[in-house]
């Protein structure tokens, strides 16, 4: 390389390297002292916390105002004032290409709200919604705002267990508690063999089902009752695509089938000619593949046209479980997994609303029937999260007093809860959600979408 | 023209030329071009009703409760075309006509077709449903446009405003200098202080003035309509005693010479040093974290402008550098990731980013170098692609994590004194402006050193550079190599701040938004590149960060490209442009378009550009 | 062209040694690559064939012949949207970004109005009356778009440095592409159902009915463009332009018009290519324009971009390379997912194509370069 192009003078080198480490002890030092300062708040807040149940009113012998809520401060206390309102957020994929599955989360939560009312007389108030953008960095960056603001009891969100794994540890490290109607990734709550997941943390919590589950599900109805030995997945790059038909390969191998072909695709992709080729030279009787719209819609069209997969069995997942995709001609007969979306009459225990009802609620409010099912796991994590305050709080000198440790014990604690999704019980490791998963068979047409989704072929509970 | 006192005294608006021009008659127009920028608005205005941007704009109080943003997305319009049309016809210098009643008439035409563009959408929604294509052809959109009312007031209502609102954009015109700037501040403070309203209440709350913030602002978000007043009030005064103090000052700053002007130059320096270095203390999570994404993206901004600004090389694939910084950083540090066992602090594990960084810099740069511009900007465009599926894809999923990632990322370790993480956006910005320190102080040092010169002389012309014996090759594969260093920095930051990494952070869309930045900033210009990062990621927001215009983030890539546009074809050099540029290149010529031009829109430009063309002559 | 004589003497560089390494290397890829290939076809236990990938299967002589199909007429779409990229660059110099959008424009326009027959019951019954009716409608609505595009953005910058009208392609294309978003809404949309003898094989060469459509309009449209720049007076008038824009207007053409002819035509082609799209995959959404606009763009200076043969060539090479690519190539060699690559791969042809040949297949050193 030509030397004489650039700057060859050690003395200016020198300098500059100078510079640079005189900032970076500048930064180092600037960075320590503040990192006290930051400390500091939390450091007086615990105390108080600690002090708070025994301190108040000594005056008042007979009985401590808490009464029976749960919680031992540990995490602080959120005082309440008279007139304002329980501060909750709802954070969501409310844009881009994934808005048809967190819009619906989101607008169940506001329901949610509306229906449940005040909380030991205290409004609640979800503020306005924010957006997770489906992935890390957008999480985070809401995350940052949601925390921001220390009377925040709950975030529900995220909507992507991608943007998820960035804002749980921030928002359970402010203390709040965080609900997913939408995460289904086990890297974010356990293997459902009591290990952790690697981004597990304490006080995140999920009423939507472990994707472990529907891999298991859709590899034991492939080999258990349709029969199949050979199997082939497709994803789209998508961790939420990925880590279901990874999760259906693993347990269709662990059944004793052979996955013949394990291949991926772009989002953007529309000619899957290729993609089916190289899964056809395997010749596979059925094969999954997880993704979304619009590439779903290319897979199905193209599907039959490409010698050696005439006969293969098309099977998909709740991410194309919509009228939407149901009502194309070329998905009939197709089968999906998902989660048991036969809600009927299931009804919730906090708020008394019927499925039905709320169906016809979010259709009046928002002019269309929910575009994912997931809209139930959104409710039931709303009312969840307000039990768990309400189990939690107290009222002190015309404030609410809510303990932080004590909405996650309750959380932690859940059983038996009978929500719009079945019955949800919590895990160690914050899975809620019911495990019922179930596979529907496309019967075809548009007048019979909803036949079809309630068309079930198998359904599954570990 | 010598001292300063010459300077004060021209201060006073004199316009000779302007004021001896007659007025227009008030009703001889140009009638076509008032139907054409009427019809572009009325169009305009279809555009804005039907983007969905009032509804979902509508919860959002500018003035409470009287304006909320999603109207003022339809008030804006008319104004602007009201205002555009007084636009001077200018001869030889010279304006032809003073403004007068014929800007007011003309305005209130324009401003007319502009709302009888909602007008009639109003009446055509209450009449069709063309709600198939168009998604929000709804009631909802309706009942904003009616107020609530039925489709003939909706109808009236807007050619009323419309109107209205075109003549007082036209009147804008006949404002004298410091009632046009007192109007401008004003509107301004009162935009400004709806805007930045998260950024000034958690300032606000840190400097423990939650009494200012709750007087300024309502509960539930927007000003207080007594305080917008006010706060008007004040900034009315403000800018009316302080009219042109700044002006002057900037304009004595740029004649100040030698060591006084260094001097000035480091004070400058020292004193935006100092507030960046201040203001976080006192500010809460929120900003910070702003602050932080803002510095990501000067950062990234800077490497660009080393490569498009001053080598002139247009790389569309920037997001690379930008992904391998990251992913380096993230395997290199992270227990989680495969195949790489030994984890290494952060600060080694950012050598190790730089050196590789720099040599996927050589090994996308040597291919690209020798084609021209356009084949040069597909081709990096490629290489960006090429590098996100990599990264994205099962094949090297064992290094990279495919789709899921690399998470687990553990906070980057200064010295053992501080650890650097999401979780606190203050640590986070320090560690970004000290970068960013770096990045500016190497543009800087760079953009004065004889690879400088060379990188502006291919910029200007390849074929002179390499006749005056420039290894034009060789500095641009520098060009590559420092613009890869300075984004894989903020790569690595970013890694440590968010985490983890997944593919979908690096987007071609990425790579974009930085030339965007770096285009709207003013190419080539570091202070530029700064300031445009510092508006568009900070109020709009980046591709993936939420600015403090969180309500627009859908609409947010549209503005993006709507600006582009906009920016290319009104100021090509950018907000702040290239001081070096434009003296090097076109001192004379530049100087005296400013004096024509300054003559009639503005003539405290004028009177700048008058003062360094005396200067020049000097 | 600098002669040879003259190049010989300038001294090979690091860069020059670097670049021939890389050459080599990717040669060395491919060939390895295909000679795996069909040693796997001639046998699939011969070691070489599971040299690399231990369960490689090979292909069917069938299978094979799908992805070449596929890739042709995909190819073919590409070089239509080529072709107004090409034609831009030949009397403007400078690549029009957003001409991608053009063609979302026509895919989405060919949605609406196909919607709107099969509402009225036209689609069913009388499908190639409608097919026409909405190439006519889409055609129209993208050389308007084109139009307004030049007059808006482009003219006002004639004359500037060429990255400025680049730049604000890019900006043209973002603000259509999200335009599309907030107007007609995020989600795919698909176009009605076609007549079975659409979809299926025939028995004519294996080949659905959609891709015969695809390949025979597109090489009418080929044609129909070639005739106008060869044979008419527009033609010629675009083709002096092109040359050189001064002379030709010192000539007494119409610059201005010739320009604006021009973006209509390009705007036609994306608007067919829009309507093929549609057929074919019988979905369109806002990103549709997009990916294959950069694609196309490629194909364009793969074939030598200026040249309008070229940009059929370079459709087809991109639109092939990328459909056989994955699977005859890297496959072989032991990569698992290749379909998730194939984007890469359009991009490595690209790039190896200029490295081999720094102005595409037919290309050859245009006059526009040394506007600045």
């Amino acid at each position: 390389m030509d030397k004489s192009a650039y700057p060859h003078n050690p003395r200016q080198k020198r300098r500059l390297l100078a510079i640079a480490i005189a900032l970076l002890a500048a930064f180092s030092l600037l960075a320590t002292s503040c990192g006290n300062d930051d400390d500091a708040p939390e450091a007086t807040e615990a105390p108080q916390a600690t002090e708070e149940p025994t301190a108040p009113e000594p005056t008042e012998p007979m009985d401590d105002p808490r009464g029976d809520a749960l919680g031992d401060g540990s995490l602080g206390i959120v005082e309440v004032e008279e007139g304002d309102a329980i501060q909750i957020r709802s954070l969501q994929a409310i844009t881009g290409d994934v808005a048809f599955f967190g819009l619906p989360i989101d607008r169940a939560a506001y329901l949610a709200v509306d229906d449940y009312g005040p909380v030991n007389g205290f409004d609640v108030d979800l503020g306005t919604s924010l957006d997770d953008l489906c992935g890390n960095d957008g999480g985070q960056a809401a995350a940052q705002i949601v925390v921001a603001d220390e009377d925040v009891i709950g975030v529900l969100g995220t909507s992507c267990s991608g943007a998820a794994v960035a804002a749980a540890p921030l928002i359970t490290d402010a203390g709040m508690v965080m609900i997913s109607g939408g995460n289904t990734s086990p890297a974010l709550t356990s293997d459902l063999a009591g290990t952790a997941g690697p981004n597990h943390v304490r006080g995140y919590y999920r009423t939507a089902h472990n994707d472990l589950y529907q891999g298991a599900a859709m590899a034991k109805f492939v080999f258990g009752e349709l029969g199949f030995s050979t199997a082939a997945a497709i994803h789209d790059g998508d961790p939420y695509t990925q880590g279901l038909a990874q999760a259906f390969a693993d347990s269709f191998e662990a059944e004793g089938g052979t996955i013949t072909g394990f291949s991926a695709v772009n989002k953007d992709d529309t000619d899957m000619v290729p993609v089916l080729t190289e899964i056809a030279a395997g010749a596979p009787q059925a094969l999954f593949f997880p993704i979304f719209q619009p590439a779903g819609d290319f897979i199905a069209d193209q599907a039959p046209g490409v010698s050696g997969l005439e006969d293969t069995v098309l099977l998909a997942a709740d991410g194309v479980l919509n009228d939407n995709y149901l009502a194309l001609p070329q998905t009939t007969g197709m089968y999906f997994s998902g989660p048991d979306q036969r809600f009927g009459q299931n009804v919730n225990q906090s708020t008394g609303r019927s499925a039905d009802e709320l169906t016809a609620a979010y259709e009046e409010r928002h002019g269309e029937v929910p575009s994912s099912a997931f809209w139930a796991h959104g409710y039931d994590a709303a009312t969840i999260l307000l039990d768990a305050i309400a189990a939690a709080s107290w009222v002190e000198d015309g404030s609410l007093m809510i303990d932080r440790q004590g909405v996650r014990d309750y959380l932690y604690a859940l059983r038996d809860y009978r929500g719009i999704i079945g019955t949800l019980n919590c895990d160690d490791f914050g899975d809620c959600g019911s495990s019922k998963i179930t596979v529907v068979q496309n019967i075809g047409g548009e007048e019979n979408v909803q036949d079809s989704l309630n068309n079930v072929v198998f359904s599954y509970e570990p | 023209m010598t001292g300063s006192a010459s300077v004060a005294g021209s201060a006073v608006p004199t316009r000779p030329e302007a004021l001896s021009a007659p007025p227009r008659p008030a009703f001889s127009h140009d009638w076509r071009r008032i139907a054409r920028i009427g019809a572009i608005a009325a169009l305009g205005q279809m555009f804005i009703a039907l983007s969905n941007m009032p509804v979902r704009l509508d919860e959002r109080l500018v003035v409470k409760p009287v304006l909320s943003l999603g109207y003022l997305v339809l008030l804006f319009l008319p104004v602007a075309v009201g205002y555009r049309h007084g636009h001077q016809t200018v001869r030889e210098g010279v304006p032809v006509s003073r403004p007068g009643l014929h800007e007011v008439v003309g305005g209130f035409s324009c401003g007319l077709l502009a709302g009888g563009g909602l007008s009639v959408l109003a009446v055509l929604l209450a009449h069709f449903d063309l709600r198939e294509p168009l998604v929000n052809w709804s009631p909802i959109l309706l009942d904003l446009l009616a107020f609530g009312n039925n489709t003939w007031f909706a109808a009236v209502i807007w050619l009323v405003i419309g109107a209205g609102l075109g003549a007082a954009g036209g009147a804008v015109r006949l404002l004298g200098p410091v009632s046009r700037r007192a109007v401008v501040t004003m509107a301004l403070a009162v935009a400004g202080a709806a805007v930045l309203e998260s950024l000034v209440v958690d300032l606000a709350e840190g400097m423990g003035l939650e009494a200012l913030a709750d007087r300024l602002y309502a509960r539930r978000g927007g000003v207080n309509w007594n305080s917008a007043l006010g706060l008007a009030g004040v900034c009315g005064v403000l800018a009316v005693i302080g009219r042109g103090r700044l002006r002057h000052a900037r304009l004595r700053h740029a004649e100040l010479q030698g060591t006084k002007r260094t001097r000035a130059n480091a004070a400058l320096i020292a004193l935006t040093a100092a507030a960046l270095i201040v203001l976080p203390l006192f500010a809460g999570k929120l900003t910070n974290e702003l602050l932080a994404n803002v510095g990501l993206f000067v950062l990234l901004a800077l490497g660009l402008n080393v490569v498009v600004g001053l080598a002139g090389i247009l790389d569309l694939g920037y997001v690379a550098f930008f992904a391998v910084g990251s992913y380096c950083a993230a395997v290199l540090t992270a227990a989680t990731s495969p195949r790489i066992t030994p984890e290494m602090p952060w600060l080694v594990a950012l050598v190790v980013v730089v050196v590789i960084t720099g040599l996927v810099g050589l090994f996308i740069g040597a291919p690209v170098i020798r084609m021209r511009g356009d084949y040069l900007a597909i081709v990096t465009l490629g290489f960006g692609e090429i590098i996100r599926l990599l990264f994205l894809s099962d094949w090297l999923s064992g290094w990279f994590g495919g789709a899921q990632g690399i998470t687990k990322i553990p906070a980057a370790g200064i010295f053992g004194l501080t650890e650097v993480s999401g979780t606190d956006p203050r640590r986070v910005f320090y560690l970004v402006l000290v970068f960013c320190a770096l990045a500016v102080y190497v543009s800087w040092r760079l953009e004065r050193s004889r690879l400088g010169r060379a990188w502006m002389a291919v910029r200007e012309d390849e074929t002179v550079a390499e006749a005056m014996g420039i290894n034009t090759v060789n500095v641009k594969l520098m060009a590559f190599v420092v613009g890869a260093v300075l984004g894989s920095f903020s790569g690595a930051i970013f890694a440590a701040k968010v985490g983890s990494v997944f593919p979908a952070s690096f987007l071609i869309l990425v790579s974009i938004v930085i030339l965007v930045v770096v285009i709207f900033g003013g190419m080539g210009n570091i202070v530029g590149v700064i300031a445009g990062a510092a508006v568009l990621i900070g109020v709009l927001g980046g591709p993936k960060q939420p600015g403090l215009l969180v309500e627009f983030s859908e609409f947010k890539l549209l503005i993006y490209g709507a600006l582009l546009i906009w920016m290319m074809l009104a100021r090509p050099a950018g907000l702040i442009p290239s001081v070096r540029r434009t003296r090097e290149l076109h001192q004379h010529e530049m100087a005296q378009d400013a004096w024509l031009q300054g003559q009639v829109d503005d003539e405290d430009e004028g009177k700048e550009a008058r003062s360094s063309t005396a200067a020049a002559r000097r | 062209m600098i002669p040879r004589t003259l190049r010989r003497q300038t001294p090979r560089t690091g860069v020059d040694w670097f670049l021939t390494v890389l050459r080599v290397a990717a040669l060395t890829v491919v060939a390895l690559g295909l000679l795996a290939f069909i040693a796997q076809e001639i046998d699939r236990d011969n070691p070489f064939a599971r040299w690399a990938n231990p369960d490689a299967t090979g292909l069917t002589g069938e299978q094979f012949w799908g992805l070449i199909v596929s890739g042709v007429s995909q190819g073919a779409m590409y070089g239509l949207i080529a072709l107004g990229y090409s034609m831009v660059y030949g009397v403007l110099g400078f690549i029009n970004f957003a001409h991608g959008e053009v063609f979302m424009v026509g895919a989405m326009t060919g949605m609406i109005a196909s919607n709107k027959l099969a509402d009225a019951g036209m689609w069913e019954s009388n499908f190639v009356g409608s097919l026409v009716l909405i190439v006519v409608v889409s055609v129209i609505v993208c050389s308007l778009t084109a139009v307004i595009m030049e007059r808006v953005a482009y003219r006002p910058l004639r004359g500037q440095p060429r990255l400025i009208p680049l730049i604000t392609s890019i900006g043209v294309s973002f603000f259509i592409q999200n335009a599309s978003i907030v107007l007609l809404g995020p989600a795919a949309k698909a176009y009605p159902d076609v007549p079975d003898w659409v979809k299926t094989k025939h028995t004519f060469l294996q080949i659905e009915g959609s891709k015969i459509l695809v390949i025979l309009v597109a090489a009418a449209s080929m044609a129909c463009l070639w005739y106008v720049v060869e044979r008419t007076k527009s033609g010629r008038a675009m083709r002096a332009v092109a040359e050189d824009a001064e002379i030709a207007e010192l000539m007494g053409i119409d610059v201005n018009r010739t320009i604006v002819k021009v973006f209509a035509l390009g705007g036609a082609m994306a608007g067919m290519a829009g309507i093929l799209w549609g057929i074919l995959f019988r979905s369109v959404i806002h990103s549709t324009g997009f990916l294959p606009g950069i694609k196309a763009f490629s194909a364009a200076v793969v074939g030598g971009i200026g040249h309008l043969g070229g940009a059929m060539t370079g459709g087809l090479t991109i639109g092939v390379a990328e459909s056989v690519g994955p699977l005859v190539i890297l496959e072989p060699l032991g990569v698992s997912g290749v379909s998730q690559l194939r984007d890469a791969v359009a991009f490595a042809v690209l790039i190896g194509v200029l490295l081999l040949r720094p102005s595409g297949i037919f290309g050859e050193r245009l006059p526009a370069e040394d506007r600045t």
